[in-house]
């Protein structure tokens, strides 16, 4: 079927392709060797393509800087009884260095809006899409209107909000958000639009309550669009940098992203340190990435299929 | 109403599938309303009133004061320059891209092709801070690889500093977001062209339809739908542009790389001004959302 031309050109496309893929690849390559370069070698008017020999000194640097504590659990609500408004703290633990602690925050706060997303989601998804009630188109027609609309633009209120529930400058005014953005209800009724009435009303009939019918049948067919809701969440809110940038203020609170940036802005010609914390914050999530690659890009497809 | 729905025969059955479809849906629904469609309706609201965040100070209304000043405020349309440019700029060249990209790796053997796709994907998943920072460190007026390689080259007499310059800057920023935008549609394009009926390609062949022919009026009516999404989305996200400009240029030099998104910010939380960074906000909505409007109307009548 191919001509030789055609199989010429195919030669030159793959060619470029696979130039453009190093161009894209560069920045992370720069990023993760520029972290264990000396500082002579960064600030090296002639670029160093590959580290002499690999240091540890700036790590050792992004290490002994901004100290907090390692966690702090709280009497729950406290907050909101406490005479200045700051929560009570039950427990303390040790001190450690500033990214150790941002490294936590941002795990526990991917984890939390996961969780929480894909547990409200797979309920609500399933309801839109199986359930005949009043009201479900109103609601239906609101989420797709403000999945059209600029996600930033609420977060100015949002913070006065925050403030008003002694929520801000907390974990949970970057989860809750996120957790109330609409797509993931949307992923989840495309997947539960194909499981058949006939099933549900056969569960019926059997007599089994909502809850079972949702966990034994429901669930388990919507799994798939889950778990690529899962990943997605966990990748997008990690990365979500002006919700945390807006969010959250004091040095324990941060999150690895935000970390990087206050460092950057305090030391903005360290580029070995900076490259450190860079390697720091994106090395796990691009991990993450690699390892449930599959599920994430099922998860970009399916929200666009109707979309 | 599909077939597939219970048939609903009584009142009581309607009011037992009312109530426990919203007490499904309850938990989605407080996060929803609460934490979006709330602060929504305040972005409105409060765009009508002089606030600046104070504890002690209370709102006054102006009416529509906020937006008179909008119209004349020199930054504000200045910041509606860069942005329409950043998107004017980027949209095509990110739909173009990444369908050329898409074409070139979707017949792939499966693990290239997800290999490839990964790789364009990279520097979204890596995180606007960290790609900012690196990209700083390569712009950088004595250490950064952009002036080395453009010298060596012989592109550039002598070094060039990008982020400081106005002449280049908002270029320079065009070119970070247009790698941390192209990922996601490469990925749908790959799966929409996959998706491509293949009866018709071969029977086009058949009829002896070359290569161009065949992804113009087969292939391209086919990913339509796909495109217009894409198109949407990349809009969307060109508008919110904003980690970008805070870290890079935190607008600079002289406001000539602000973008709205970042003005807001910056009227917001540098200059307390709060009513009005919520007026700029609800513009920014009205604008993104008849854009959208126009785009679909567009890829419903093709």
């Amino acid at each position: 079927m191919l001509g030789k031309k055609s199989k010429l050109s195919r030669i030159i496309t793959l060619a470029i392709i696979i130039l453009l893929a190093l161009l894209f690849t560069f920045p992370l390559y720069w990023i993760i060797t520029g972290s264990f370069k000396t500082p002579k070698e960064v600030n090296s008017t002639t670029p160093v393509w590959w580290p002499s020999e690999f240091t540890m000194k700036n790590y050792e640097k992004l290490m002994s800087k901004l100290k907090a504590p390692l966690y702090e659990l709280n009497i729950p609500f406290s907050q909101y009884f406490s005479e200045d408004g700051e929560p009570v703290a039950a427990v303390t633990g040790p001190t450690v260095p500033g990214a150790v602690r941002w490294l936590l925050n941002t795990v526990w706060m991917a984890v939390a809006a996961m969780l929480l997303t894909c547990i409200t989601s797979a309920l609500a998804g399933y309801s839109l899409a199986k359930k005949r009630f009043i009201g479900r188109g109103l609601i239906f027609t609101l989420i797709v209107c403000a999945m059209a609309l600029p996600k930033q633009v609420i977060l100015i209120p949002l913070i006065r909000e925050m403030s008003s529930l002694k929520l801000y400058d907390t974990i949970s005014a970057v989860i809750f958000p996120i957790v109330g953005w609409p797509f993931g209800v949307f992923l989840i009724k495309q997947f539960a639009e194909s499981i058949p009435g006939e099933i549900l009303e056969a569960a019926r009939i059997d007599g089994a309550g909502e809850m079972r019918t949702f966990t034994q049948i429901v669930f388990p067919m919507i799994k798939p669009g889950v778990g690529a809701l899962a990943i997605f969440t966990f990748i997008n809110s990690w990365n979500d940098y002006f919700m945390q940038l807006i969010m959250l203020s004091s040095t324990k609170n941060l999150t690895i992203s935000l970390g990087i940036a206050k460092m950057q802005a305090e030391n903005s010609t360290d580029y070995g340190l900076i490259m450190a914390g860079a390697a720091l914050a994106s090395v796990p999530i691009i991990i993450v990435f690699l390892i449930f690659q599959k599920y994430f890009t099922r998860g970009i497809t399916m929200g666009a299929v109707k979309g | 109403m599909g077939a597939s729905a219970p048939r609903l025969t009584s009142r009581k059955l309607v009011m037992r599938e009312t109530v426990s479809g919203y007490l499904f849906l309850l938990p989605s629904l407080v996060f929803f309303l609460v934490f979006v469609i709330y602060p929504m309706f305040m972005c409105i609201y409060t765009s009508f009133f002089d606030s600046n965040m104070g504890k002690n100070t209370t709102d006054v209304f102006i009416g529509l004061a906020n937006y008179k000043e909008l119209f004349q405020d020199q930054i504000f349309l200045g910041a509606l320059k860069n942005t329409l440019i950043i998107v004017v700029v980027s949209v095509p060249t990110v739909c173009a891209f990444s369908l050329w990209v898409a074409t070139a790796i979707y017949d792939m053997k499966p693990a290239l092709t997800s290999a490839f796709r990964c790789i364009f994907y990279l520097p979204v998943v890596t995180g606007s801070v960290a790609v900012t920072v690196v990209w700083k460190w390569m712009y950088n007026n004595y250490y950064g690889i952009f002036n080395y390689v453009g010298k060596s080259m012989g592109f550039i007499e002598k070094n060039i500093n990008w982020l400081g310059d106005a002449k280049y800057a908002l270029w320079c920023i065009i070119l970070i977001l247009f790698t941390t935008s192209v990922g996601q549609p490469i990925v749908l394009y790959v799966s929409a062209l996959g998706n491509v009926d293949q009866t018709l390609v071969e029977a086009a062949e058949v009829d002896g339809a070359n290569r161009r022919q065949v992804f113009w009026k087969i292939k391209w009516p086919q990913i339509m739908p796909t495109t217009l999404y894409i198109l949407i989305i990349t809009t969307i996200n060109s508008f919110q542009c904003f980690a970008l400009i805070q870290l890079l240029t935190s607008g600079g030099p002289n406001h000539s790389t602000d973008t709205i998104m970042y003005y807001i910010y910056y009227t917001a939380f540098k200059l307390y001004r709060y009513g009005y960074g919520n007026a700029m906000g609800v513009v920014l909505m009205i604008i993104i959302a008849i854009l959208s409007a126009i785009q679909f109307r567009m890829g419903q009548e093709k």
